[in-house]
């Protein structure tokens, strides 16, 4: 008999054995499997049940109905308000380095070179590096060992726990939860985490919602302006509460759209049931605090911070050459500035930031500085900086606020680029690695201009009564 | 069994852990840098219990770990040398099961059994034993060349849970390592059994077998020796059998495209045409 019919005939063979046996083996198979597994294991373990206790109690408090809330605002309230004080200093301390030590020097030792070539390299892609790494730098080594200690105590499960159910009433999977919590680092990485929804509907749903968890790209530039702004109202020893409170009040907002537009998306075109599972609760486990600041500055930080440089490279060059070639009377920049002013006013911005957004989509975290570069650039304020398209630092962050002043920005300027910076299109990279994971040029474009549907609607809004009322 | 050395069967707990990272010499972390290798190890288990901690301790990779279920996504592959032989490490998503209820578990059990690892180890919570020997014992009904890595030892301390490795061992015919990956406790005595598998100085047998009602048994017999006869150097056949019973898809579709076959020829392949496999297996995934 040929190999193929033997095969057939076995394969015949068992399905009428299976038909004559009913749908039984498989169960029965499974359940012999457990009894097999809770013998084995009773003849080997000895357990002291007494002391299992102690994490319950702590999941008792931190999943609570009404105790997980409360407790997940205020430790991320904490975390970020550390970041916050702790991070100045430094900051400054690196600023001052970068550009009243080092700056200075090179200046002096290329003064041989061509002015535009000493200008494109060092006022341009110098000056835009350095400013990339002294703001982020400082909090992102604050900010990640905070958050990688909670992650390895196996806080993260217990936020996810509490959000489940959540996501099961806006017709998503629960698994989203953690999803989000890994957008809150990097949204390319929370897009590919969504993998372990299997439902490929929820799966949709978790990348195309994921770009509302406020990455750490964008971490910096809501914390600079609501200290700017938002903590300037405030009395001196409450700013710095203020300003986080502000932060972690907006990264809610974005919690809350994730909900919103999950909750849309499956009751029109993703329709479906959402499907049910069991999230397990890991045991409280204390944190190596050595190896966490090793991963959490070698991982984190130092990788982040490297794409941060990577794309602050050629924007400087971008900046310094936009605003160094002219057309007629005016750069290129001040052309296009001029041309979408008149549309950033409808929404509460103006032409500048729009341009700095327009700059700076291979990477969200060069935004302040190429604001501050182009505001500089168009109001021709001097004193600060030394010329046309150079990323400047200023010593301290009151002279940012004067320069913005400057720029003609006031409270609704600060709060609008603060949601549209919650809500315009994921970075480059979030975009690519949305579409490697979808395949699908449809659902790519769905998630890149999602959040415009709802940041334009919002920021519309809000100029318009703000301008009413004020 | 009885031809593992007394030595290295010690709970490393008592060495502290300076004398433990010293101890490793033998170990050499390849990282990614693998070209060639001898054997293959996968590495299964649960979701959260310390697979990608093992994972990055043997290949000195710094694969993302945290304390949460469904972390690993991605297939990780990594290296290491082991006494001058080069072991290449599959880090497979975690699952509860190998039933196929889900994507990863047909992932894992799809690796298990047509990758043919040279050694599976299975990373197991001691703190709860009970429910990881489900998979343990799934495992073990596709290939008994596995080695049992007791993993949250200090957990299981910590919560005054006792376990007999011994007497485990004896139950389930495998080697069973009590470890704490995360601080690097018992690491040396995992890379020993796999050494002891690989040359055949331990060769394990599964002493469990998943009893089925007496009137199923002799539809499996009957369906495991036509399978023995068409393909004798099979190791899995009753388990294969199993599950033509109960009407797996996945597995009636590798009869029929007669991946066994290819399967009893790789047994006697050299580690590199292997790769291909793994490739194939791999693409399967994406």
């Amino acid at each position: 008999m040929d190999k193929n019919d033997r095969i057939k005939s076995l394969l015949l063979k068992a399905a009428s054995f299976k038909t004559e046996i009913g749908q039984s083996v498989h169960d029965q198979y499974v359940e012999n499997l457990f009894v097999k597994a809770a013998e084995i294991s009773s003849e080997t373990v000895k357990k002291n049940p007494i002391r299992y206790l102690k994490d319950e109690k702590i999941d008792k408090i931190l999943t609570s109905k009404l105790w997980g809330f409360p407790t997940m605002v205020g430790l991320f309230t904490l975390i970020i308000w550390l970041t916050i004080e702790g991070a100045n200093v430094p900051s400054g301390m690196l600023a001052s380095l970068f550009l009243d030590v080092i700056y200075p020097v090179i200046k002096d030792g290329t003064e041989a070179w061509p002015w535009w070539l000493s200008g494109l390299l060092i006022d341009g892609m110098y000056l835009a590096t350095v400013w990339v790494i002294s703001v982020m730098l400082p909090p992102m080594a604050i900010f990640f060992p905070m958050f990688t200690v909670l992650e390895d105590l196996g806080y993260l499960p217990r936020v996810a726990f509490n959000l489940d159910g959540l996501f099961k009433k806006a017709g998503a999977h629960g698994k989203q939860s953690l999803s989000m919590m890994m957008g809150f680092g990097c949204n390319a990485a929370g897009v590919i985490s969504a993998r372990i929804i299997d439902s490929p509907r929820e799966r949709l749903i978790a990348i195309i919602t994921n770009n509302f968890s406020l990455c750490n790209g964008r971490w910096p530039t809501i914390i600079i302006l609501s200290s700017l702004f938002v903590g300037a109202l405030a009395p001196a020893w409450f700013a710095g509460f203020a300003t986080a409170l502000s932060v972690v009040g907006l990264a809610l907002l974005g919690v809350v759209l994730t909900f919103v537009s999950s909750w849309m998306l499956s009751n029109t075109v993703l329709k479906g049931e959402a499907s049910s599972f069991s999230l397990e609760l890991p045991p409280y486990r204390p944190p190596r605090i050595l190896r966490t600041l090793y991963t959490s500055i070698i991982d984190r930080t130092i990788f982040v911070l490297w794409r941060a440089i990577i794309f602050a490279l050629p924007a400087g060059a971008a900046i310094w050459l936009s605003s160094n070639i002219m057309v007629g009377d005016v750069s290129v920049a001040e052309y296009i500035i001029n041309v979408l002013d008149p549309i950033g006013w409808f929404i509460g911005l103006n032409g500048v930031i729009l341009l700095a957004y327009i700059i700076a989509i291979p990477a969200n975290e060069i935004i302040i500085p190429t604001i501050l570069m182009l505001t500089v650039l168009t109001t021709g304020i001097s004193g600060i900086g030394s010329g046309a398209g150079i990323m400047f630092e200023p010593e301290d962050i009151s002279t940012i606020s004067n320069v913005l002043e400057a720029g003609g920005w006031t409270l609704l300027t600060a709060v609008s680029v603060m949601l549209f910076s919650l809500m315009h299109n994921p970075c480059s990279t979030t975009i690519y690695t949305i579409y490697k994971e979808t395949k699908s040029l449809k659902w790519t474009v769905v998630a890149t201009l999602l959040p415009y549907g709802f940041g334009l609607t919002i920021l519309v809004i809000l100029a318009t009564v703000w301008r009413a009322i004020v | 069994m009885e031809k593992v050395k007394e030595s290295s069967r010690h709970l490393p707990s008592e060495h502290g852990l300076l004398g433990q990272t010293f101890r490793i010499r033998q170990l050499t972390k390849l990282g990614v840098k693998l070209d060639n290798w001898n054997y293959v190890v996968a590495l299964a288990g649960n979701p959260n219990t310390g697979k990608s901690t093992v994972f990055n301790s043997l290949t000195g990779l710094r694969q993302h770990t945290g304390n949460w279920p469904g972390k690993t996504v991605t297939r990780a592959e990594g290296g290491y040398s082991f006494n001058n032989k080069n072991y290449k490490l599959v880090d497979l998503p975690g699952t509860y099961s190998l039933l196929s209820t889900s994507e990863d578990e047909e992932i894992a059990r799809n690796f298990i059994l047509f990758g043919q690892p040279d050694v599976t180890v299975i990373v197991a919570d001691a703190t709860r034993l009970e429910r990881n020997l489900n998979l343990t014992l799934q495992i073990l009904e596709i290939s008994s060349n596995a080695v049992l890595c007791l993993n949250l030892m200090d957990e299981a301390r910590r919560k005054g849970i006792q376990i007999n490795t011994r007497k485990l061992e004896q139950k389930l015919g495998i080697p069973v390592i009590a470890t704490t990956a995360r601080y690097g406790e018992g690491i040396q005595e995992i890379l020993e059994a796999i050494e002891q598998i690989v040359t055949g100085d331990w060769a394990p047998e599964s002493k469990v077998t998943v009893t089925i009602p007496k009137e199923l048994e002799t539809s499996v017999c009957s369906i495991e020796n036509d399978l023995k006869e068409m393909y004798p150097h099979l190791p899995n056949t009753r388990w294969i059998a199993i599950r033509l019973l109960e009407g797996d898809e996945r597995i009636s579709e590798a009869l029929k495209n007669d991946e066994f076959e290819q399967l009893m020829s790789t047994l006697n392949q050299s580690p590199l045409d292997l790769q291909n496999e793994l490739k194939e297996i791999n693409e399967e995934r994406q």
